[in-house]
């Protein structure tokens, strides 16, 4: 991004915190946190009132406008810098730029998804694309820049509750019997839990076993009091990890695995769909085993025979059924340094973009859906009890639960502290290294003060990546939402007491 | 794409506006010697390794960064030219610790360089130790300006470090010489990726070839992808006696252009830090 | 931008130092990378106010400097270490710099120097490194100096003082009273000035106008009244008929130069007058800023009206502490009378210029290290092309002139091509002729004249140094040279810079080179390996020969080498020339 600035691209960033891209952007949006659809809403109506909107794109490719539009229309500047607090001006020079320029994209990451309404949240960014008809275009679009390595590989490769490989509906009758036939068994017709089901079916005993594969839900999980009860309470639970991490600890088998980047073969997949190899470069330590090692036992002891095949046979067997990897032989990956799906055949390069189609004439395929959302605050609102909103994040050199960053010493890494405004540390009476009490509706913890000069007073941020010290997941709400299965982490109400 | 036409060494080369010489050299088969170029860096010509004869200029040009011109005719094998890629070598040999820049000792055999001839004083000093992530040995700097380039607006965008000082006495260094991490640095090892000579060294490195164990017969050299975030940024893991020694990025992949965070380049230690 | 802080505070003096120059704070202390971006070119003269109010760049200063600013810190040292004139380290307020180059070491400097280590102790070593230990305090009050531009009245010094309203003074006929003096802040009288011409004086036909009524009865600002008559075409037309070339050293013509910017499709376009004076040897542009600042004003709007520049920059040496007392007073009148800023002379023009001082860094005269400079980088110089016409001063179309040469083009304009002639040109006479000074004569007469005119020399000449330290040196013998650039390649020299440094049989020539080898290892600006290296090889086989008993034509032999690989490979001229004078020598010693 960086480097498209310095080529003279213009950058607003959006956070309710200042991070160092702010310092490198033409704007930044402090929003209140959760105030995300306001602000795009709001957005959208400056580009409607100024009639900036992609009028033929939107009359070629979309659909819903009418009733998008009649929406928004309730979220005039006064209303939405109220709930957003971001300078109306700002907006509408945000507005402006982004539907005047010639390609513009709209990049985002937790802020969005890690609220109780997080697709809702993700539609009103969609809006603003398809409004301005920045999307389906090289250098266009929306882009969830993704957290984990492989977060994209796993959802393509059918690691969904309702998805196949290639995100094939597992309801689709069609679909289902060209793997029944591949396999030699029937897949089951209905889809399955994700996550939050799943707790909510071990709530109600109907989910009793639960085999869990490089995840650390013990310490990753809002609300940890309550997640660690449901675990403990499973008739059987298997951990198969790299490390002995906390979930490990609670299993019943725990199951040692390869590092996959650098102990096995395989392939994972980035945030821009491409897919790309990963090569053993070490032996694996003990008794740790391969993935589809471990996998094919199982089968095979469950009464499957899988055999044990290559990673690249494993590959190619999903390219068989996946459309979308068809083309995407091992060789290919080697020549062209990764492809980005869909690449359905040998001859195919890959795709850079997506959604071209809305673009051919006439539009391929079904038009593309404006959608209605409207601003719903964080479940959890601020009050006399808890006035402060904690948000969470990440930093620089620590990653998730630190399990493995956990495993070198990274001289930017300080003590795991609360970061409070200097207005609250005032009012506190609380200074840098003091240690204080932080409580939230669902429990506690104790934590050092750290200052950031540029938090807006009521907002405080803490960061997931050392459980063991400050167990930050204690104060955080499970909150989810119902389509995306993930928990409001960006937006807790907590109470700061100095000890 | 225009293109234009140039001589080098009395053949023609169609080369599209805007290429450099080196570039022109390159279509023409000509091996043209660089420390101070990076394909992923902006061109500082500093070195002076590369330079050319053009014809008409008073003074030889430095072909990493010179724009070809139509009806350029340029000599990359005569005698002024030869000459002054002799004495760069002699100067830099005499005076940098070039024992661990790659192409060097090739290139002093072919322009019959020796730096013996001109020794004299040297940027010889201790080594800089101050994190366990690399280590700073300039008495192996040749003060290429690659490091600065990449922890500022080539990559990093940090501008933990600068070249400071002037002259003979110029070197990289942070504010009042502030250690590693009391400067802005964010352990991105960039500026250690992009280091010809190895002053800068992975502190795994440097902590073998102390003890004598380092044996480059004994590593491999693997490409995979990193373990973190969604980038998917391509890591090159170098790996001797099952331990990985060195973390770097190919310098072409369009993912990475050669560069990492910390979490990539020095995050692995979890790898073999697994009690079996 | 998002800059890491240096963790000491300033003091409440660092903060003023820098508050007086910036102007105050903001509340926000974050800056944008855009709005920093565009804060940068202030960055050293913020290091300067420091140096000059406090006596050093602290930690904590240095960091203040970087927050106001946003610069990054490790940048902010790497520009801070650049200069000679800012001390990184603690050192006394009082400081003086003595000047141990070329005419004043021909005078007696080293003697000097000795008597000074007697009464003020060692002096400091300036060594530009950056390695240097945090926190270092300096005892020494005082350090030598590359020539201070007043080699007439060598050996000369550069006393200054921090404090809340700083003390600076240079002069000449230094001794140890006088510097001392000096030191304790007291007003050390400056010896008078010698000018002399072959024929009337044009160039400095306006000595002594320090306001703008004395400057005006001499005739000043007709020459901009007639510009803005003839318009900026039939301006550049009378530069380039009169066949004016650059004084600066290079005799560039100036005419193609200012064609060239006025045609630049790139706007705005700059003006920079190159006021940086630094070869050793060199004081006419000196003479010139220091009694006679309106003309340089009216030259650089001269230059401004034919090049189509709205804006400034007269870029001086920092050593010239008169000279930048003058101007700021002749800018501060000008701009009253409204000869400077909107609507010019009740034309269509508006010009304004900015008064910039250097830190002690010789390089920085050399074009596109002095926009660097300028700019708030490491005044380190960059690969031409581009040439400054097309990218100068912040990458835009900039006419970049000598002093010498902008004054000049007053008379041109003013009287008009025809009547210039061949013009006249400033000469730098230094050293052993019994009336050292600037003289101006007709291009064309021969070098014995302008030696008369000085008064002739009391011992036979042993050497003449021309065009300066990046020059060459000829013998007796060549005294009958033609003063021209004709003249000059047929002997195989150059003008130059206009230095004539003579030196007779009293003066041994060894210690010249050997100080000329000194200059150039200092001044290298460092980045390219010719130079950086290069210098230190040259200095080194230097004393290896004239210790004797090496191996004579192996060394000689090396030198030529040397020289050659630095003359082909170098980046800018400082490099490129760096040999000349000592190879030109070494038939002497
Ligand atoms: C190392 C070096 C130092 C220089 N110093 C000066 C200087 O102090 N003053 C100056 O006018 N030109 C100096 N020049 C020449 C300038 O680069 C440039 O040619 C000149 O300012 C152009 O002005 P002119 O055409 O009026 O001479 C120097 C050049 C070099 C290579
Ligand atoms: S590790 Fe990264 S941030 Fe630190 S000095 Fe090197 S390039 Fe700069
Ligand atoms: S440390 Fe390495 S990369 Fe940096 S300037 Fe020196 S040689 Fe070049
Ligand atoms: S020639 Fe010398 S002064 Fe010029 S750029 Fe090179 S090192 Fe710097
Ligand atoms: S490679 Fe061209 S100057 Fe260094
Ligand atoms: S002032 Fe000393 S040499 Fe010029």
């Amino acid at each position: 991004m960086l480097k498209a600035v310095r080529r003279g691209a213009k950058l607003y960033v959006v956070d309710p915190r200042r991070t160092s891209t702010c310092e490198w952007a033409d704007g930044w949006l402090p929003v209140e946190v959760g105030s995300d659809i306001s602000l795009s809403n709001g957005i959208a109506r400056v580009i409607l009132e100024e009639g900036l909107q992609n009028r033929a794109f939107i009359a070629r490719a979309c659909e819903g406008f009418e009733a998008f539009a009649q929406n928004v229309e309730q979220y005039p500047l006064a209303r939405v810098t109220k709930e957003t607090s971001v300078d109306a001006e700002l907006i509408r020079r945000v507005a402006r730029d982004y539907a005047r320029a010639d390609r513009a994209m709209i990049c985002w990451t937790l802020g969005i998804t890690e609220h109780h309404n997080a697709v809702d949240n993700v539609f009103s960014l969609i809006n603003l694309g398809l409004l301005t008809g920045h999307v389906g275009k090289w250098g266009s679009g929306l882009n969830p820049l993704r957290g984990q390595n492989n977060v994209q590989g796993g959802g393509d490769s059918g690691a969904l509750p309702n998805r196949l490989p290639g995100f094939q509906d597992v309801e689709d009758d069609a679909v289902r019997a060209a793997f029944d036939a591949k396999w030699g068994r029937p897949v089951p017709p209905k889809k399955g839990w994700h996550l939050t089901d799943m707790f909510h079916a071990m709530e109600r005993r109907e989910l009793t076993a639960l085999y869990v594969i490089g995840e650390n839900p013990a310490q990753s999980e809002a609300d940890a009091r309550h997640c660690h009860a449901l675990l403990n309470g499973l008739d059987c639970l298997i951990a198969q990890d790299i490390v002995m991490t906390k979930t490990c600890e609670m299993a019943h088998v725990v199951l040692p695995a390869t590092a996959s980047f650098c102990e096995a073969e395989g392939t994972v997949t980035n945030s821009e769909r491409r897919v790309q190899r990963v090569r053993k470069a070490v032996q694996p330590p003990g008794q740790a085993r391969d993935d589809i090692e471990i996998i094919s036992e199982l089968s095979r002891r469950l009464g499957y025979e899988l055999g044990l095949p290559s990673a690249e046979a494993a590959w190619d067997e999903m390219r068989s059924l996946s459309p979308m990897h068809g083309g995407m032989s091992y060789r290919r990956l080697e020549q062209l340094g990764g492809i980005q799906w869909p690449c359905p055949d040998e001859s195919s390069p890959g795709s850079p973009f997506l959604h071209g189609r809305l673009w051919a004439d006439p539009v391929e395929g079904p038009r593309a859906p404006f959608q209605v959302v409207h601003q719903d605050p964080p479940v959890e609102a601020l009050d006399a009890d808890f006035p402060l909103r904690l948000t969470t994040g990440r930093r620089l050199d620590s990653y998730n639960t630190g399990v493995q960053t956990g495993g070198y010493v990274s001289p930017l890494r300080q003590r795991e502290t609360i970061e409070l405004s200097p207005v609250d540390a005032k009012m506190l009476g609380v200074h840098p290294g003091d240690t204080v009490r932080v409580s939230s509706r669902r429990g506690n913890v104790t934590v050092e003060v750290a200052i950031d000069e540029h938090l807006k007073p009521g907002l405080t941020f803490m960061t997931l990546h050392a459980p063991d010290q400050v167990d930050v997941n204690q104060l955080t709400i499970d909150a989810t939402d119902p389509k995306s299965g993930t928990a409001e982490f960006k937006a807790a109400a907590i109470r700061v007491e100095k000890l | 794409m225009r293109t234009l036409t140039l001589s080098i060494d009395g053949s023609d080369v169609t080369v599209p506006e805007g290429a450099t010489l080196l570039e022109a050299c390159k279509k023409a088969h000509v091996d043209t010697p660089t420390f101070c170029w990076a394909e992923n860096l902006t061109p500082v010509n500093v070195c002076r390794i590369c330079v050319v004869e053009v014809e008409g200029a008073r003074t030889l040009a430095p072909a990493c960064s010179r724009k070809a011109e139509a009806g350029m005719k340029v000599l990359t094998d005569s005698e002024r030219v030869r000459h002054s890629r002799k004495v760069v070598l002699e100067l830099l040999g005499s005076s940098v610790d070039m024992s661990l820049a790659k192409d060097f000792a090739p290139l002093r055999q072919r322009y019959g360089a020796d730096p013996k001839r001109l020794a004299g004083e040297t940027v010889a000093q201790p080594v800089k130790i101050d994190n366990d992530q690399f280590v700073r040995d300039y008495s192996k700097c040749m003060l290429c300006y690659k490091c600065v380039e990449a922890c500022g607006t080539d990559a990093q965008n940090t501008f933990a470090i600068a070249v400071a000082g002037r002259g003979f006495e110029a070197s990289i260094a942070t504010e009042h010489q502030a250690s590693l991490g009391d400067s802005a640095c964010v352990f991105c090892g960039n500026c250690v990726g992009v280091c010809p000579t190895g002053a800068l060294m992975f502190k795994t490195e440097f902590d073998l070839r102390e003890a004598g164990k380092w044996d480059e017969s004994r590593q491999t050299v693997t490409d995979t992808i990193c373990p973190y975030c969604g980038v998917g940024c391509t890591l090159t893991l170098r790996v001797q006696d099952n331990a990985i020694v060195r973390v770097t990025s190919p310098s072409d992949s369009s993912v990475t252009g050669g560069h990492l965070c910390v979490k990539g380049r020095f995050g692995l230690g979890f790898v073999g830090g697994r009690k079996p | 931008m998002d800059l890491h802080p240096i963790n000491a505070l300033a003091t409440d003096a660092e903060r003023a130092a820098i508050d007086t120059v910036l102007g105050p704070p903001l509340a926000d202390t974050t800056i944008p990378a855009a709005e920093a971006k565009a804060r940068r070119t202030f960055l050293l003269p913020a290091l300067l106010g420091l140096q000059t109010r406090i006596g050093h760049v602290s930690e904590g200063g240095l960091g203040y400097a970087c927050r106001r600013l946003g610069v990054p810190p490790a940048e902010a040292f790497g520009v801070a270490s650049f200069y000679a004139l800012i001390a990184l380290g603690e050192r006394p307020a009082a400081f003086a710099h003595v000047c141990d180059d070329i005419a004043c070491k021909a005078a007696g400097a080293d003697q000097l120097c000795a008597e000074l280590e007697q009464t003020q102790g060692k002096p400091a070593h300036l060594h530009h490194r950056a390695d240097a230990p945090k926190n270092l305090k300096h005892q020494a009050t005082w350090a030598k100096s590359p020539c201070l531009g007043l080699c007439e009245q060598a050996p000369a010094a550069l006393v200054t003082v921090a404090r809340a309203s700083p003390v600076e003074q240079s002069f000449g006929h230094a001794t140890p009273q006088r510097i001392a003096a000096a030191l304790k802040g007291e007003t050390v009288e400056r010896p008078t000035l010698h000018l002399g011409s072959h024929g009337p004086r044009k160039l400095l036909a306006r000595q002594g106008c320090l306001d703008l009524d004395a400057y005006r009865a001499a005739g000043g600002y007709q020459a901009l009244r007639r510009a803005l008559e003839l318009g900026p075409e039939a301006v550049i037309r009378e530069v380039t008929d009169a066949r004016l070339v650059g004084r600066g050293g290079a005799a560039f013509p100036t005419g193609r130069k200012w064609e060239a910017v006025s045609k630049a499709a790139a706007h705005p376009h700059y003006m920079v007058c190159n006021a940086d004076e630094s070869e050793p040897g060199t004081f006419k542009d000196r003479v010139l800023l220091e009694n006679d600042p309106f003309s340089v004003i009216e030259g650089m709007t001269v230059a401004a009206f034919a090049t189509g520049s709205t804006k400034g920059y007269l870029y001086l040496r920092g050593e010239y502490p008169l000279a930048a007392q003058r101007l700021e007073r002749a800018i501060g009148e000008a701009r009253a009378k409204g000869l400077l800023g909107t609507n010019i002379l009740s034309h269509r023009f508006d010009f304004d210029l900015e008064l910039r001082r250097g830190g002690g860094a010789y390089i920085c005269g050399e074009e596109t290290s002095l926009f660097a400079s300028i700019e708030g980088y490491r005044g380190e110089p960059r690969s031409k092309p581009p040439f400054p016409v097309q990218s100068g001063l912040f990458q835009h179309p900039t006419a970049i002139n000598n002093v010498e040469t902008l004054v000049a083009a007053l008379d041109i304009v003013r009287d008009g091509a025809k009547a210039y002639g061949t013009g006249t040109k400033l000469f730098c006479v230094s050293g052993k002729v019994r009336q050292p000074g600037v003289y101006e004569v007709p291009l064309g007469i021969t070098l014995d004249q302008l030696l008369q005119l000085a008064g002739g020399t009391e011992q036979p000449i042993k050497a003449i140094l021309m065009g300066g330290a990046a020059g060459t040196f000829i013998g007796p013998e060549q005294t009958g040279m033609t003063l021209s650039l004709e003249g000059a390649k047929q002997a195989g020299t150059t003008l130059g810079s206009g230095v004539v440094f003579v030196i007779d049989e009293t003066v041994e020539l060894t210690p010249l080179l050997r100080r000329i080898a000194a200059f150039f290892r200092d001044e290298s600006c460092g980045q390219c390996v010719p130079c950086r290296v290069g210098t230190v090889r040259q200095e080194e086989l230097l004393h290896r020969l004239t210790r004797g008993g090496a191996d004579r034509p192996r060394e000689l032999a090396l030198l030529k080498e040397l020289g050659q690989a630095m003359r082909d490979a170098s980046i800018c001229g400082l490099g490129q020339t760096a040999s000349s004078a000592i190879e030109s020598a070494t038939r002497f010693i």
